[in-house]
């Protein structure tokens, strides 16, 4: 590992190593779970902490844009930590020549989908850089939130618990892909980036019994599930007909040769549940209207570890590998 | 969508499961010809339902992993001339090449570009006229039209910064030579429906009559699979051996007329050099003169006289490519090469044996 390549980036093996051998041995707390937030202890108050930059490109595209996705995106880390967002920053990297109106409709958009997800965004910054230093604009958003459930993280799956995933997969990423490089005109393909606060506050104030949570963006489905496996140390089977698809999005995923569950997605969330309250959890989050198509996809098994299998379409078992060198960048 | 899921329903495909356990005998070796058919055979787990008799091999069908060492390494230092973009379909991105991939070459500051279709590398050179547009023409009869596409909508434009580095390959020829080699103990051939749209089935007669092997030409679906290797089964029990097509939705028999006006216009036979099989007659494409200002070969001439011949490499790809060797059997299988560090196209390409079976097989 020379340099850094575009698949460093693409929330596979190769980013996960890199975080390894650069970030976490020099300063990685040794307790770390890795999960999307950090918690810290304030007193008698658990926070979530977490930060993300988004750089996708087109700036636009069918169903959001880049201030949704920078809003959604941390907010629903927050979530993973079944904590409440609370407060959010925003900073823009700005290239020289950017006009005003894009920058004021992003603007508009992060306020419209922050006021969505009941956060305030309470600080910021801005830096301009030399025309080519950048593309258009970078924004990083970092979010604190109060956890509500302690413990929920992707290290504390258990056996036997269900796997709910609350929509179809694979719009966000088919979206911005089919919209940049301006592929299949007239495909319906709208991405799903939504913050999914109404969704989990219910689920928590309803006293839900949840062990992990994870918005499988970058890598898809395939990349959260093996990493949950991982951290906890279970196996998992998820059957594939029960997973949504959305016929548009399975035909270009079919027609650009695109694993649908490596495929980002930007308003689900996988939700792993104690058997007893799947039920329950399942008619909560069918009420929120992000959630109207959740589905149980799977379930935790014990061994061997860190295993995640596929029942396919035809009854068969296969592997479900994370991504490894994903070549879709700039896709959040 | 209904479309696709008729062709993987359950039911149907545990019938077609029990029909191929009623129709195998001895052992037969069945190899699928394109590497879409191995990627689908893996993603489905297709040969957990064969029975135990029926073996599946991966054959010389990916054409990133056909493509030869010396004409990736050249590819790649043509990245080097000035003003050149390289551009390539995403999928050769990672393959390593003797120095460098032109993942790393565009880490190192070099120009490369991944488009979905060859006509954008034409798009790309309309905007950038300061530039040349170097195209990387990889693949097998169901691509190429699409770069001969590119290459007269290049001239009807005039433009003089597009050029085609030429790696195109036709499967006959190839299949041709491996199984005159005779290395692979093959029993039948899956043949893929997609490039017998173009060519049509009679592209593959020569499979029976030559060699008494059963052929069966199908789509990617696990039904059509299936039916595949039902026909071929068959035809082994009967002691038959024809080109049965079983992919009757898309693949009119004879050649689709106009796809092949356009690939005879742009380009002429040639030999081409295969990774794992040599160079063969007749097995390639070069483009005709009457269109040498898209050739980059003979744009970029010096670009060949600085190339040194690749070094001998670990990789097994070549004997994965022949039938001779499964990907587990390669030592360095999910060891020293894995889809993060590659090293063969194999692992790389989501048509590669290596990458399938490391994605869904372990
Ligand atoms: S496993 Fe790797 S080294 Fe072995 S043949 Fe496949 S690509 Fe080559």
């Amino acid at each position: 590992m020379k340099r850094i390549l575009l698949s460093h980036g693409a929330g596979g093996r190769e980013m996960t190593a890199l975080i390894d051998e650069v970030f976490l041995a020099r300063y990685g707390d040794p307790n770390r779970v890795g999960d999307d937030s950090a918690t810290v202890l304030l007193g008698s108050h658990r926070l979530a902490f977490t930060t993300d930059s988004f750089v996708v490109d087109p700036l636009f595209f069918p169903g959001g844009d880049i201030g949704r996705l920078a809003v959604a995106g941390t907010v629903n880390d927050l979530l993973t930590a079944a904590a409440r967002p609370l407060v959010l920053s925003a900073s823009f990297i700005m290239e020289e020549g950017l006009e005003i109106s894009v920058l004021q409709a992003i603007a508009e958009s992060m306020r419209v989908t922050a006021a969505e997800a009941g956060v305030a965004i309470v600080t910021g910054d801005t830096k301009v850089v030399p025309k080519g230093a950048a593309d258009k604009v970078f924004i990083t958003t970092a979010g604190v939130g109060l956890v509500l459930l302690p413990g929920v993280s992707g290290a504390a799956a258990r056996p036997r618990d269900e796997i709910i995933l609350t929509g179809s997969v694979g719009d966000h990423g088919t979206a911005v892909l089919l919209a940049r490089e301006k592929l299949l005109d007239g495909e319906a393909i709208m991405s799903d980036a939504a913050p999914l606060t109404g969704l989990v506050m219910n689920l928590l104030e309803e006293g839900c019994e949840i062990h992990a949570m994870r918005d499988p963006t970058r890598g898809g489905i395939a990349a959260a599930l093996n990493e949950i496996a991982r951290q906890s140390q279970v196996a998992m089977e998820i059957i594939e007909a029960r997973v949504p698809v959305a016929p548009a999005v399975a035909a270009a995923c079919e027609a650009l040769g695109l694993d649908v569950f490596q495929v980002a997605n930007e308003g689900k969330m996988l939700i792993i549940v104690a058997p007893k309250d799947a039920a329950k959890a399942l008619f909560i989050i069918r009420r929120s209207p992000y959630g109207e198509a959740a589905r149980v996809i799977g379930r935790v098994l014990d061994a061997p570890p860190g295993r995640v299998t596929v029942k396919t379409v035809i009854g068969t078992a296969r592997l479900l590998d994370p991504p490894s060198g994903d070549l879709l960048p700039r896709i959040c | 969508m209904k479309f696709i899921d008729e062709f993987r329903d359950q039911a149907l495909v545990k019938d077609l499961a029990r029909r191929l356990g009623a129709l195998a005998e001895g052992p037969a070796t069945i190899m699928e010809v394109c590497g879409t058919h191995t990627m689908a055979a893996a993603r489905f787990a297709l040969k957990t339902i064969l029975p135990p008799s029926v073996e599946l091999i991966s054959g010389p069908g990916c054409p990133v992993c056909v493509t030869a060492q010396s004409d990736l390494d050249a590819f790649l230092a043509l990245g080097t001339e000035p003003q050149v973009v390289l551009v390539s379909f995403g999928d050769m991105l990672r393959v390593p090449g003797t120095h460098t991939s032109l993942e790393g070459l565009r880490a190192q500051g070099a120009a490369v570009r991944v488009v979905y279709s060859p006509l954008d590398a034409v798009e790309l050179a309309r905007q950038t006229p300061d530039k040349h547009l170097g195209f990387f023409g990889v693949g097998f009869e169901t691509t190429m039209p699409a770069t001969a596409l590119a290459i007269q909508t290049a001239a009807a434009y005039g433009l003089d910064n597009f050029s085609v580095w030429c790696v195109h390959k036709t499967m006959p020829a190839a299949l041709k030579a491996l199984l005159a080699g005779g290395e692979a103990r093959v029993s039948g051939l899956l043949c893929p429906g997609h490039v017998t749209t173009i060519i049509g089935t009679a592209a593959y007669d020569f499979i029976p009559a030559e060699f008494g092997l059963p052929c069966a030409v199908t789509g990617f679906e696990p039904v059509d699979m299936l039916l595949g290797i039902e026909s071929i089964l068959r035809q082994i029990k009967e002691g038959k051996a024809c080109v049965d097509n079983v992919y009757t939705r898309a693949v009119s028999v004879p050649a689709n007329p106009r796809a092949r006006e356009l690939l005879a216009a742009v380009f002429a036979p040639d030999d081409a050099s295969w990774r794992g099989l040599g160079v063969i007659p007749g097995s390639g494409v070069k483009i005709r003169d009457s269109y040498a200002r898209f050739d980059a070969r003979a744009r970029f001439p010096q670009v060949w006289e600085r190339l040194t011949p690749p070094p001998p490499s670990p990789c097994r790809c070549g004997e994965i490519l022949r039938g001779v060797m499964r990907p587990v059997e390669c030592p360095l299988f999910a060891k020293g090469c894995t889809p993060a560090q590659p090293l063969g196209p194999c692992m790389v390409s989501t048509e590669g044996a290596c990458a399938a079976a490391y994605r869904y097989e372990r």
